[in-house]
């Protein structure tokens, strides 16, 4: 009887037509996915397409230019200097990427530990994180000044050193000096995420290991490695692409320099595209990136499926 | 030739004080069970057994030999934990291998070892599988497999089958029982559901807030409980508890208070004589009420009025108003009442148990 009435109060008066729109399920997705498609159609897919529209003419800054087809990418492809951010760019993702992972596996396992002010270290741990970049790598561009640099002051004092070092001005010294920014920025990630990472994987584990018989590095080994990777293949995933697009330590500290000697993909896109102006060479640039992040993301998306379906 | 010795152990955790004072021998080839409330330090004990929580005082020794000092991989101990702790990773296989792997065994003796376990516990077709494919029964199975392919002088059990559903865990009880009966390893097993200690136990220890409340032998406990504790925890449906007044009455010794009359049976009355005209604890197991009929002496018989009658088949169990007080009865099955109907119930003098209401050992 009860179901009765209810059915009858409904069939008498039908709800207003917005209502039913949105009881179909196909317009309520379609209502829920646009905010997304719109966002991202305007800040990713828009800017993407027409990068790649602009890396196929000849457009300048104030010049429209026209169809030119291949010819930017000959010529980026023929630039020694491009050549040198290539290998720049490959030599300082991968060196940096090697100490990040290191040093924040080292430092989330000390913090994984229970130790009076564990949360305070925690935190802390997250300064170079939290900082504005260009920031702090204006703070490191003065420790490296070859006039006022602490470290050649610590040096000198220390009697390591006679004379000054110039860290930014001789080029391997300043590929060095903004490997060491940017792994000093890019280790609480990995060390906060890792550690959260290992937060994850009982303790319990590690004991029956340790009764097993397995010592310390066994168990890190066998155990906690193991157990750990899929959290350190996105960490790391995330960390490639970024240092590989990396702009601001560069930008700041060098600029690209001495002599071109320290250009990554990005800063010398940006020096081509917009500080001299050659927009649609400039587009080329940053496209040249694309296909080899592409094939490092598949890579590692395969990798980290295969290691989660174990 | 492996007995487990405790002697004077404490634990301290900054300023709580865990495990209070355990001295214990637990001989070759014992089985024995450390039962108690959460928090009661039995756990705690374990893990200082293992080597997993350092010992603040005392010393423990594993076949005649001092291992406070040794790392657990040392002390030839294997451990069973409350959550399994398979190695989601590695396959059942890999998982009962581990610890010989790490102790560098022949590859043909791993696999000899790891086959025969596999036999033992019926899980040799689950070789190949990982954890996660395994039920809950299952993954205690290897988790069993992994304790005995190293052949152990001791193993350690931690709350085992508390993650398996009631039916799992009456069976895997009797499992276990078998294997120590075949493995005739020792074991220390820690639970908190005395069930599992009554039955797997060759000898029970009792715990509360850190300090051993008896070591006995279960029907040594069931029967002769050191204090009201152990009285009340040992035992299902609990023991009845009630307050009452000892005192002096024609030469012999009553027990008084709203409800009852009891007159002391005359093997307890020595003991309790130098209790008169105090406040004691009267303590009596449900198993030993019964519905009184018109043979049974007043003195150990009283009213009471039905609350709640749950049908258990084999038994009726009544929750009975005494007084100003409650009780549980078990009954005959065939018993017939009605709720608030009045019943008098009579006691089996043999099975009265008195408490000091201060000290609460038992008199």
């Amino acid at each position: 009887m009860a179901v009765e009435a209810v059915s009858t109060t409904l069939g008498s008066a039908p709800p207003p037509r917005r209502q039913r729109l949105l009881e179909d399920e196909r317009w309520l997705a379609f209502a829920l996915l646009v905010p997304t498609v719109v966002l991202l159609g305007m800040f990713i897919a828009y800017p993407f397409i027409r990068g790649i529209m602009l890396s196929v003419t000849n457009s300048r800054v104030g010049v429209e230019g026209e169809f030119v087809g291949l010819a930017n990418y000959y010529k980026v492809w023929n630039d020694s200097i491009f050549r040198t951010a290539v290998y720049n760019t490959f030599f300082y993702t991968a060196v940096t990427s090697v100490f990040k992972l290191a040093l924040g596996l080292w430092l989330a396992m000390l913090l994984n530990r229970n130790f009076r002010g564990k949360a305070f270290t925690r935190a802390f741990i997250l300064l170079p994180f939290i900082i504005p970049t260009v920031l702090s790598t204006f703070a490191w561009k003065w420790m490296f000044d070859p006039t006022f640099s602490v470290i050649n002051w610590t040096l000198y004092q220390l009697g390591a050193i006679t004379g000054r070092i110039n860290w930014l001005g001789d080029p391997d010294l300043a590929m060095a000096s903004i490997i060491v920014v940017n792994i000093w920025r890019g280790v609480p990630f990995f060390a906060i995420s890792l550690l959260a990472g290992l937060q994850t994987i009982s303790p319990e584990l590690n004991e029956a290991a340790a009764i097993d018989g397995a010592k310390p590095w066994h168990r890190f080994w066998y155990i906690t490695w193991p157990l750990l990777l899929p959290v350190t293949m996105v960490v790391l995933l995330f960390s490639v692409i970024q240092t590989f697009a990396d702009f601001q330590i560069v930008y700041v500290m060098t600029g690209g320099g001495p002599a071109n000697a320290t250009h990554l993909f990005a800063t010398y896109a940006y020096q081509i595209g917009v500080g001299t102006g050659l927009l649609s060479e400039g587009a080329a640039i940053s496209l040249a990136m694309f296909p080899i992040l592409f094939l490092v993301v598949i890579v590692q998306l395969l990798y980290i499926r295969r290691v989660e379906v174990r | 030739m492996a007995q487990v010795v405790l002697k004077q152990i404490n634990k301290f955790y900054d300023s709580v004080h865990a495990v209070k004072d355990v001295n214990l021998q637990i001989r070759d080839k014992e089985f024995v069970v450390f039962v108690g409330p959460s928090g009661c330090g039995k756990t705690t004990t374990l893990r200082m057994i293992a080597g997993l929580e350092a010992i603040s005082s005392g010393d423990i020794s594993i076949g005649g030999q001092v291992v406070n000092e040794l790392a657990p991989m040392d002390r030839d101990i294997a451990m069973v934990f409350q959550n399994y702790a398979l190695y989601p990773h590695m396959s059942v296989f890999d998982n009962m291998a581990f610890g010989l792997k790490m102790r560098k065994f022949d590859k043909s003796e791993i696999v000899t070892r790891v086959n025969h376990a596999a036999d033992i516990l019926g899980i040799q077709e689950l070789l190949k599988r990982k954890p996660r494919q395994l039920s809950g029964g299952q993954r205690q199975r290897v988790a069993l497999g992994r304790a005995i392919v190293r052949h152990p002088q001791v193993f350690l059990f931690d709350e085992p089958l508390s993650n398996l559903d009631a039916k799992l865990r009456v069976q895997m009880r009797v499992e276990l029982k078998k294997l120590h009966q075949r493995l005739g390893t020792t074991a220390v097993y820690v639970t908190h559901d005395q069930v599992e200690a009554m039955t797997l136990g060759d000898r029970v220890v009792v715990m509360k807030d850190g300090w051993v409340q008896q070591v006995g032998e279960p029907l040594e406990l069931y029967n002769q409980p050191a204090n009201k504790f152990v009285a009340g925890f040992i035992g299902s449906p609990a023991m009845n508890f009630s307050t009452v007044t000892v005192t002096e009455r024609d030469g012999g010794l009553t027990a008084v208070n709203g409800g009852m009359n009891i007159v002391v049976p005359p093997h307890l009355v020595d003991r309790l004589k130098p209790h008169a005209n105090q406040q004691m604890t009267l303590g009596i197991r449900p198993e030993d009420l019964r519905v009184a009929n018109g043979s049974d002496p007043a003195g150990l018989s009283f009213d009471s009025k039905v609350e709640v009658i749950e049908q258990l088949g084999s038994e009726i169990l009544l929750d009975v108003r005494v007084g100003d007080g409650t009780m549980v009865a078990s009954v005959e099955p065939t018993t017939r009442t009605k709720i608030q109907e009045s019943l008098r119930l009579a006691m089996n003098p043999a099975r009265l148990h008195f408490f000091d209401a201060k000290t609460e050992a038992a008199v």
